[in-house]
């Protein structure tokens, strides 16, 4: 695959890319934020966390920390549900979009999320992408069909489906499915892409074309990704974020997190005596 | 006996009043589509469906009683229909865990079982009564009436199915709520909602007691929706009670072409509801 990114982190290895990448400017701001899904019990207990631009920020830690609760504040995914409820400051190029008058719809078209389970609609592969698009921007159709294979090309899915687009989005493989959704998500060009789990439920091949995926996207987007697999955070993200009971117990650069750690739950959790 | 022996005879036992109890459901189907078959093949014949309800004792057929099914189940799920997904979809999708959702949802079970004839006497009361005259458009309301709960329960049991993971996947593009349920649930419950209305016609193809009331019977052709119209089951209640032979033999074939009719309708509800979505 070509390495389409720019010099400037042009290190195949994303976390010797970590020098340049401090100075990225940060994208997402989130400062003392806490959750609750009833109100009275806390799922997350005043998190502190950047993630920067063009960059990959990896969240572990041990099932229920509540890093995927806290990927969903991010795109206010959380509002579907009454009484679910998000208190402190999350700045998105410096604007609170924890704010009652914040446009969900607008938002939600910046800020991109690509799901566990492969999500593909009930229709063709060119309309899974088209869909979104059309709800953002009013292309023709020569626009569109471009954007729909610059999507699926950025998604390294055009090869595989460009004789049968007009085909059922529902046919694909499992792992064809998740980057047909990923190519959805950055059809409507987000600036954040939110990554909640999404190789957890492929194979080993399809796990890499993912990563290698993600590793192409790093260059124009900011990406969070939620994940279990530690091996998966060291490869993709130049930011861990190590979470624990809706703490946040450390944050920094990929490298320092898993080779100096310097609390020792994350030393404890990174090689693998907990979680 | 070893425990062993007595769980294999209990499980023999339990497994022998099983297939009994199948046997005798399916005997009593076979028998009733047996009769169906042998007297209402013999019945059926090319004037049925271009002759009207006949006088004893002339010839004639039930064009005018298929003409006046057709006509007031097709007015009553184009009424319903359309209500029936709206609403089941306001159920399902809107009102969340609401005491309003839940109190409807309870009343549309209780219309859901509310016997037939009792919708026909509201309508009779209601509709009849005050226009002073039988109409197919009482006829059809009342069907009307039947039909809305079916396809409020299949509607909202089949977005039900849809999971809630597609919702967030189309929200989180940015998607607006109605946006959301109309292109990508309800496209993905089509199979399921089709279902239902299916079910509700044949529910309401063989319904006779809310007509009687409501659009009475018509010996001649009608296709004034203001005035008594003929309809299969009322056609058969009559004249399967009628002494005379030959009105007896129409009942045979109304019976014949319902049942059939149902069938078909049955099966390809059931071909949809399984087969895979395309």
């Amino acid at each position: 695959m070509i390495n389409l990114r720019p010099p400037e982190a042009g290190v195949s290895n994303g976390r010797r890319a970590i020098g340049s990448a401090l100075e990225k400017p940060a994208k997402i701001d989130a400062r003392g934020l806490r959750f609750s899904y009833d109100g009275n019990h806390e799922v997350l207990k005043g998190i502190d966390v950047t993630l920067r631009d063009r960059a990959v920020t990896a969240f572990i830690g041990p099932s229920g920390c509540g890093k995927s609760t806290l990927l969903r504040i991010f795109n206010r995914m959380y509002d579907l549900y009454p009484g679910q409820t998000a208190t402190g400051e999350v700045l998105f190029d410096g604007r609170n979009i924890l704010s009652k008058s914040e446009d969900l719809e607008e938002l939600r078209g910046r800020i991109g999320m690509v799901f566990q389970k492969p999500t593909p609609f009930p229709m063709s592969i060119y309309e899974n992408i088209a869909f979104g698009v059309r709800l953002h921007e009013k292309l023709g159709k020569a626009e569109l069909d471009e954007r729909v294979e610059a999507a699926l090309r950025e998604a390294a899915l055009w090869e595989e489906v460009k004789d049968k687009l007009a085909q059922s989005g529902l046919g694909l493989s499992g792992g064809q499915q998740q980057r047909l959704c990923i190519a959805r998500a950055i059809a409507i060009r987000p600036e954040v892409l939110l990554l909640d789990e999404p190789a957890s439920a492929l194979d080993p091949i399809s796990t890499a074309k993912i990563e290698e995926l993600i590793d192409e996207l790093r260059a124009a987007y900011c990406i969070a990704i939620v994940t279990h697999n530690m091996q998966q955070a060291v490869r993709v993200s130049e930011y861990t974020a190590f979470m624990y009971l809706g703490e946040l117990i450390e944050f920094g650069a990929t490298d320092d997190i898993f080779t100096h750690p310097r609390n020792q739950r994350t030393e404890a959790y990174v090689t693998g005596r907990f979680g | 006996m070893s425990r062993l022996s007595r769980r294999r005879w209990t499980s023999r036992i339990a497994m022998l009043l099983s297939m009994v109890a199948t046997a005798f459901g399916l005997v009593i189907l076979a028998a009733i589509l047996w009769t169906l078959l042998s007297r209402g093949v013999a019945a059926i014949s090319p004037e049925l469906f271009y002759l009207d309800t006949p006088p004893p004792g002339v010839a004639g057929g039930l064009a005018n009683a298929l003409y006046g099914s057709a006509v007031m189940t097709l007015v009553a799920l184009a009424i319903a229909a359309p209500l029936g997904v709206m609403a089941g979809t306001a159920l399902a999708e809107f009102s969340g865990r609401s005491r309003v959702a839940a109190a409807a949802g309870f009343l549309n079970d209780v219309l859901l079982s509310a016997p037939s004839i009792v919708i026909g006497l509201f309508v009779y009361t209601a509709m009849v009564v005050p226009m002073g005259h039988f109409s197919a458009w009482a006829g059809a309301v009342s069907l009307v009436i039947i039909a809305l709960p079916v396809i409020v329960r299949t509607t909202q049991d089949m977005l039900q199915l849809v999971p809630g993971s597609l919702r967030e996947a189309a929200v989180a593009l940015g998607t607006p709520r109605w946006r959301v349920v109309v292109s990508v649930v309800w496209r993905a419950a089509s199979n399921g909602l089709l279902t239902g209305i299916l079910l509700a016609y044949a529910r309401v193809a063989g319904e006779t007691a809310p007509l009687l009331f409501t659009a009475l019977s018509n010996q001649y052709w009608n296709s004034d929706m203001n005035a008594p119209m003929a309809s299969l089951p009322v056609v058969i209640f009559q004249f399967a009670m009628s002494p005379y032979d030959d009105w007896q033999r129409l009942a045979w074939a109304g019976a014949f072409i319902i049942t059939l009719t149902i069938l078909v309708i049955n099966i390809g509800a059931r071909a949809l509801g399984t087969s895979k979505h395309s």
